[in-house]
């Protein structure tokens, strides 16, 4: 158990590692997804095109989509963005960089989806391959062939058993020069994207490093904070309920006590711990109207003092002791849970 | 438990391993991005340089990028670097020194590609097949220029219908093969021999500067990274706080418009200390709307 709070910890105290590894996660599904996915080009002059650039286009825009909707913290720049003013003000350099940092995680799977596909060349292959230069590759001065009829002849270049035009221009000459401009593509956009990374990444201690920390350690500190509310919130609750339940069963064995003229148990010192647990309800008969009235009268969600012997309450002055809350442990675990 | 303590510990202590760790995960990464690689030659005659070379050159540029965007170092660097002085003043020596250990490790991973393109021979084949010479080659010999130009560019097709018997097209094979796992091993034998000699002969030149170098620019890493806890912890405890003194703030509130009896019974002491003072539906739902409308400012003072 100490394991897992230390190990929460260290990813909560560094909660760039815990979202770093949850990219690191999409990427690979992403990847995955890729080699499970069965691409099937459908060797028709105006839907390779569609289909082609579809499976390029289409799933990194998912991917982007679901980058946001994983990420925990989406929830919390909403709620920032939209808070009312009221006592405190709002910096929107902090949330620029919550929405910067959220977006730059969310674009990795997509890129590497584009990456992935390009690099692997089907998907270029279905596409462009009624596009392909005839002239430089082939036959082109092939009689007999209008050009409706040889569009059709040369989608069919990503299926290969049906490819019918290998005196047009040879299958394999074709898939291989699609294949060489979408691996070239390929490599070209992941050296894009590497190089954009790392200029980002080290413009920014040149520039804005001042301004940069301050958002860091705010947007972090919003995070917590919401983090600690809830939880606070929470053991409220409990203490809520805890009382409530324990007024109400007093409620019932008082009752019980006025309606059926019930000697009243008192609780002396020589009985046990467990017998005062019983709250006065001490027969069948009792319990089952405590669980009757349960059902069918939950109390009001109003706790009040218990009753005073004098039957006055207010003494005025006196007012009880302030007790803060006991101090909370410091090794709490907190983390996103995605 | 304890063993993951000192495992956290021992990363944290020498930041140096964590990078050496990274740098040769990049390095294996590297070889199984080759091998997951579909290498296809173009077999054109304009298109196979370009793409032999580009496969044995893009890839290294985007693994030492990747090396120096990993690099934890590279951002204590340029923030070191590009500070206003300030009380301390700067040594460029430790810039210097931290630098170099930075392209040191990122140089690992592209290396390793071009070596392991070297050693597989097939770029170099697509790269240099069409510049070979005719007059080697039997097959080759008898052939118009134009026609020769096409079938020199076919030879690393093995299944091209053109090539599929050839023989010459596998003596060109083998031979610009030899020439590249030669270079191949030529460039692993001279970087091994350079590193080597340049640890041998370090400690001969600038010791002290050295040690000075390393000391600080591990002083600057820790540094950082202890600032960071810091600031993590203070957020934590500064958020405790804020709620703190709300619901305080909120229990006040409601004392003073509310004619709720003080409490004094002694049995429920502890659990009613936690509620706060808010003890019914209401008051719960104006603490959370106080808690969205009106956020307490930043200020526990």
């Amino acid at each position: 158990m100490d394991k897992f709070r230390m190990i929460f910890q260290f990813f909560q105290s560094n909660q760039e590692s815990f979202m770093n590894g949850i990219c690191g996660i999409m990427a690979l599904a992403s990847t995955q997804m890729y080699s499970a996915f069965d691409f099937n080009c459908p060797c028709l002059p105006h839907y390779n095109m569609a289909y082609g650039l579809g499976i390029l286009l289409v799933p990194p825009f998912i991917l982007f989509l679901l980058g946001f909707v994983l990420n925990n913290n989406i929830s919390m720049l909403a709620e920032e963005w939209r808070r009312p003013h009221g006592q405190r003000g709002k910096d929107p350099a902090v949330l620029r960089y919550m929405f910067c940092s959220m977006a730059q995680r969310a674009m990795i799977a997509p890129a590497v989806w584009v990456s992935v596909t390009l690099l692997d060349g089907k998907c270029i292959t279905c596409a462009f391959c009624t596009s392909v230069p005839v002239e430089a590759l082939g036959n082109a001065s092939h009689p007999l062939l209008s050009q409706g009829e040889i569009q059709r002849v040369l989608a069919r270049i990503p299926c290969k058993e049906i490819y019918n035009g290998q005196e047009l221009i040879a299958n394999e000459v074709a898939v291989r020069y699609l294949r060489c401009i979408s691996q070239a593509l390929g490599w070209c956009f992941v050296l894009l994207m590497t190089t954009l990374a790392f200029l980002v990444r080290s413009l920014r201690p040149c520039f804005s490093q001042a301004a940069f920390l301050k958002s860091r350690y705010w947007s972090h500190y919003i995070d917590i904070e919401r983090k600690l509310f809830d939880e606070t919130c929470a053991e409220h609750a409990r203490s809520f309920a805890k009382v409530c339940i324990q007024q109400f069963f007093e409620g019932m064995s008082t009752d019980l006590v006025a309606a059926h003229c019930h000697r009243p148990r008192k609780v002396s010192a020589d009985m046990g711990e467990a017998s005062k647990k019983l709250l006065g309800i001490t027969d069948q008969g009792t319990m089952n109207m405590a669980l009757k009235s349960w059902h069918r009268c939950k109390p009001p969600l109003h706790i009040h003092p218990p009753a005073l012997p004098s039957g006055n309450g207010w003494t005025g002055e006196g007012q009880p002791p302030v007790h803060p809350s006991a101090p909370r442990r410091e090794t709490a675990a907190y983390y996103s849970s995605v | 438990m304890d063993r993951f303590r000192m495992i956290f510990q021992y990363f944290q202590s020498n930041s140096e391993s964590v990078m050496n760790g990274i740098c040769g995960l990049l390095a294996l990464a590297s070889v199984k991005m080759y091998t997951c690689f579909d290498f296809s030659c173009p077999c054109l005659p304009q298109y196979n340089r370009a793409y032999g070379l580009g496969i044995m050159f893009v890839p290294p540029i985007i693994l030492f990028l990747c090396g120096l965007i990993l690099n934890r170092q590279t951002l204590v660097m340029l923030d070191e670097w590009r500070r206003p002085q300030g009380h301390r003043k700067k040594d460029l020596d430790v810039v210097r020194y931290m630098c170099s250990s930075i392209m040191q490790r990122a140089m690992v991973a592209p290396v390793v590609w071009i070596i392991v393109t070297l050693l597989d021979g097939k770029c170099l084949i697509c790269a240099f097949s069409g510049s070979m010479d005719p007059e080697k080659f039997v097959g080759f010999a008898n052939v118009t220029t134009v026609q020769l130009e096409q079938l020199l560019a076919k030879v690393p097709c093995k299944d091209d219908e053109l090539m599929r018997n050839n023989t010459s097209r596998k003596a060109v094979s083998r031979y610009l093969r030899c020439w590249s796992q030669a270079l191949g091993w030529s460039i692993l034998l001279i970087l091994i021999v350079a590193a080597f000699l340049a640890r041998w002969l370090r400690p001969c030149f600038n010791q002290d500067t050295l040690l000075q170098a390393r000391h600080w620019s591990n002083y600057i890493d820790m540094e950082q990274k202890i600032f960071e806890e810091t600031c993590c912890e203070h957020s934590r405890l500064f958020a405790h706080k804020c709620i703190l003194h709300f619901f305080e703030s909120m229990r006040q509130e409601i004392k003073l418009h509310s004619f709720n009896l003080p409490r004094q019974g002694e049995g429920d002491e502890g659990e009613e200390d936690l509620l706060q003072g808010i003890t019914d539906q209401h008051q719960v739902n104006k603490l959370l709307k106080t808690w969205y409308y009106e956020k307490p400012p930043l200020d526990v003072s």
